[in-house]
């Protein structure tokens, strides 16, 4: 292995520099698209739970929608994706369809799973989404597995892998780290630091909190990136994408970020203030961040609506479909044990 | 007196070794700490040092010598001021002890991992008769003698040369080649790409192994020893056994989970315990314990071969015996189906894995007292073959299960369910269950010998069930 180019800071740290990179109009657009897409699916999703439509255990992503789709405009078809269980907007990012997403979420047939897996279990095979995993911290290592196929067949995709504040005090993250770092294995680590694991504030839990710095001790760089700006978000995965395809082994990616809504439909967030949410949603929210961009560059308010008619229209039908469906054949409570 | 050197026990599972050279002539001086000779084990040639300070008076055991038992007296060190006529005061064979006491650690190397020093064989011997061959093997086919080590060997380096996805990663596997010397040869003939040593850390490189079959290789993962793959169950089950339920048919995983289960000899409870009926209870794992060398070979191709993660049980006490195995260019056993080992018609024994030591010793024991026992080898124990056993019950109307693992939710347990459900009105008694007993593996060499079933159980479980 050659020795690592310098193109990424090897030092952790806080981003100093000003402000990121400008994008596009172009990339503007498909970020406020790609964000509202993924805001409005989750909205109606937390309505259909109410309903009784959807079971179970449901985690939203309200909140965090700059992180996936910052990200995954910095990756190239092959790449893998892999996360936990707040899970549903990875997979609009990865350009699953909602009617898919939705479906598995009212346990439907034509859900992902056919119905088997749920809101935490969904994959894509044809996307390269490994999950949607239910245990915290599991996809870390399997995330890692990923990468080390990537090495092992000599190919340049790299693997993605999301884990949260709270996964990242699980012991297997820093088994993993060790080995991709050892083996030099093309992964990106991107930790989505939403403040609360569940209901414990990373004050509470982590002794330290800069998760930027989790890889210090295994050589793997790190830095802390604003989660609620697309654009440093994409910026820094550019950079991390670099680094890894350029055979320089892992990388930690902190996003800071927050998630408006509960640890999961039943969380009442009586661990944080109301005003505390209002606060990060008035001054940092990701998707008016990138509105008030766009028209202040000229773009017309008819515009705007006329993107958010055009996902509105999506997660309705995704809603129509997913409770319409009929739910699987009983006999499928007996496939796909075994190949 | 003069002093004698016995011959050493370099593995908890050496019963005897190969005398390879003598480093010390007669007469010549000894000081602690010397290099005197070197022995093979089945392993590994190793050295063996001097405890005590003299003259090697008499090689007892001359270089070049197979198969000599641990504790054979090997020479004579004659204290100074002794000299050759003293020789005939040396004991004519060494003191009873624990074996253990004078084995020098041999694989151990100060780590606490690998395996302790310990001779004692507490299971019992290959037993003398197999009555019957291996439906998988076409008569006729020249059959060779290996090592159950060898033969897994084989079995993985058939399958790395057959399928560029294979490969092996775990604990030692490459340039130690192999804690238990399973993986030997493999880094020299595949690379350091494809036998990967990994760092101590059973949960992450579990982890990594599942990862990657999700992405389409298909790994061999192997655990120094089933007892620390604890530290990995979640992936195992949670990962590897579900995922291709849980999205739909998607998203397999072709993964062999490898390694010595069940009890090894004085290892005590944390290195001592059978796995089986963990792992049998879990959809999507299949589960295979072998016995014979040749199912070894057979299920360990299979397993590699199966699209479905596969719990691979060995047994450490078995890696030495030698077996007969098929010289076949492609050997391949059918998951699930298991063996009748001996026929008979008075009672059916049902065992897999290190059980089938006490079963086929307790049939030949049963023999001579006119009780024809009936020998199944289960080999897989998930999916587990139910047909053959309820066929021979139906024959016998007698079972005896037997297993090392314990007792309550056991395979035995899951075995005497099935023969209640399908052939309850052939039963001319209760199902009787012999198995380990309910208590954490003792270390002591008595206590552990009570804790594993014995061949006098068995016999009596097969003769209370015959009303005899």
């Amino acid at each position: 292995m050659a020795a690592p180019k310098k193109t990424v800071a090897k030092e952790s740290g806080h981003e100093t520099a000003g402000s990121p990179p400008e994008f596009s109009r172009e990339q503007e657009l498909k970020a406020l698209r790609d964000m509202l897409l993924i805001r409005r699916f989750e909205e109606k999703a937390g309505q259909l739970y109410g309903m009784g439509a959807i079971g179970g255990f449901c985690h939203l992503y309200i909140g965090q929608e700059a992180v996936v789709v910052g990200m995954q405009m910095a990756l190239k078809q092959g790449d893998e994706v892999i996360t936990g269980y707040r899970d549903h907007g990875h997979m609009l990012a990865c350009d699953m369809e909602a009617k898919g997403v939705m479906a598995e979420l009212t346990g439907r047939r034509g859900g992902y799973s056919h119905g088997k897996g749920g809101s935490m279990h969904m994959f894509s095979k044809e996307k390269h989404f490994y999950g949607g995993h239910g245990i915290v911290g599991a996809q870390v290592s399997l995330g890692t597995g990923l990468a080390f196929a990537n090495r092992y067949r000599g190919n340049d995709n790299v693997s993605v892998t999301y884990f949260g504040d709270g996964a990242a005090n699980q012991g297997q993250v820093y088994e993993s780290f060790n080995m991709a770092e050892l083996w030099k294995l093309p992964v990106i680590y991107v930790i989505e630091n939403n403040r609360y694991a569940m209901g414990t504030a990373v004050s509470r839990a982590s002794a330290q909190q800069d998760f930027s710095k989790r890889g210090v001790s295994f050589n793997i760089p790190g830095k802390q990136v604003d989660g609620m700006d697309v654009r440093a978000v994409k910026a820094a995965a550019d950079e991390a994408v670099a680094w890894c395809r350029g055979g320089n082994g892992p990388i930690i990616l902190e996003m800071q970020t927050y998630r408006y809504r509960g640890h999961s439909m039943s969380d009442p967030a009586k661990y944080r203030t109301r005003e505390e949410v209002e606060k990060v949603r008035h001054d940092q929210d990701p998707i008016e961040q990138v509105r008030n961009r766009l028209l202040a560059a000229g773009v017309s308010e008819q515009d705007l609506k006329a993107i958010d008619a055009g996902v509105r229209e999506i997660v309705n039908e995704a809603a129509d479909f997913a409770q319409h469906d009929p739910e699987p054949d009983p006999s499928e409570l007996y496939t796909d044990i075994y190949r | 007196m003069p002093i004698q050197v016995l011959m050493p026990a370099l593995s908890p599972t050496m019963e005897k070794g190969n005398l390879a050279k003598w480093l010390k002539k007669e007469g010549e001086t000894i000081k602690s700490g010397d290099v005197i000779a070197e022995i093979e084990t089945d392993k590994a040639t190793m050295e063996v040092e001097a405890t005590d300070e003299g003259t090697l008076g008499k090689i007892l055991i001359p270089e070049g010598t197979a198969d000599v038992a641990v504790n054979t007296p090997i020479a004579t060190i004659l204290a100074d001021g002794e000299s050759a006529a003293d020789l005939a005061k040396a004991p004519a064979a060494p003191a009873p002890q624990p074996k253990a006491a004078e084995a020098p650690a041999a694989e151990a190397k100060g780590d606490a991992k690998a395996e302790a020093p310990q001779p004692a064989a507490k299971a019992p011997a290959a037993p003398v008769s197999e009555a019957l061959p291996d439906t998988e093997i076409p008569a006729g086919t020249e059959m060779v003698t290996q090592t159950i080590r060898e033969a897994l060997r084989d079995a993985m380096a058939e399958e790395m040369r057959r399928d560029g996805d294979v490969f092996i990663m775990g604990e030692e596997v490459a340039e130690y080649q192999g804690a238990y010397k399973v993986t030997q040869g493999l880094l020299q003939e595949f690379g350091a790409r494809r036998v990967i040593d990994t760092p101590i850390t059973e949960h992450g490189f579990a982890g990594v192994g599942v990862g990657a079959a999700m992405a389409g290789l298909k790994p061999i993962v192997e655990f120094m020893t089933w007892n620390f793959a604890m530290q990995a169950i979640d992936q195992i089950i949670n990962s590897a056994a579900k995922t291709l339920y849980m999205s739909g048919g998607q998203m397999g995983c072709s993964i062999v989970f490898r390694g010595p289960n069940g009890a090894a000899a004085r290892v005590a409870a944390q290195h001592s315990q059978d796995y089986a009926a963990w792992y049998s209870q879990i959809p999507g794992l299949k589960v295979i314990a072998p016995y014979s060398a040749a199912d070894y070979k057979g299920l360990l191709k299979a397993a590699i071969r199966d699209p479905n993660p596969v719990v691979f049980l060995e047994n450490e006490m078995l890696y030495g015996h030698t077996g007969e195995v098929p010289k076949l260019p492609d050997f391949v056993v059918p998951i699930g189906k298991a063996r009748i080992a001996r026929a008979g018609k008075d009672v059916t024994i049902v065992s897999w894995a290190m059980g089938m030591s006490y079963a086929l010793k307790a049939a030949d024991e049963l023999a001579k007292e006119g009780i024809e026992a009936e020998v199944i080898d289960l080999r897989t124990i998930r999916p587990m073959d139910t047909e053959t056993i309820i066929n021979s019950v139906k024959k016998t109307g007698r079972a005896v299960t037997v297993e090392e693992g314990w007792q309550q939710s056991g395979v035995g347990s899951e075995v005497a369910s099935r023969i209640m459900e399908h052939a309850f009105d052939y039963l001319d008694a209760p199902v009787a269950r012999v198995s380990g007993k309910d208590v954490p593996m003792p270390y002591a060499a008595n206590l552990e010998k009570l804790a594993l079933p014995s061949v006098a159980e068995v016999v009596a479980a097969a003769k209370a069930v015959s009303y005899r």
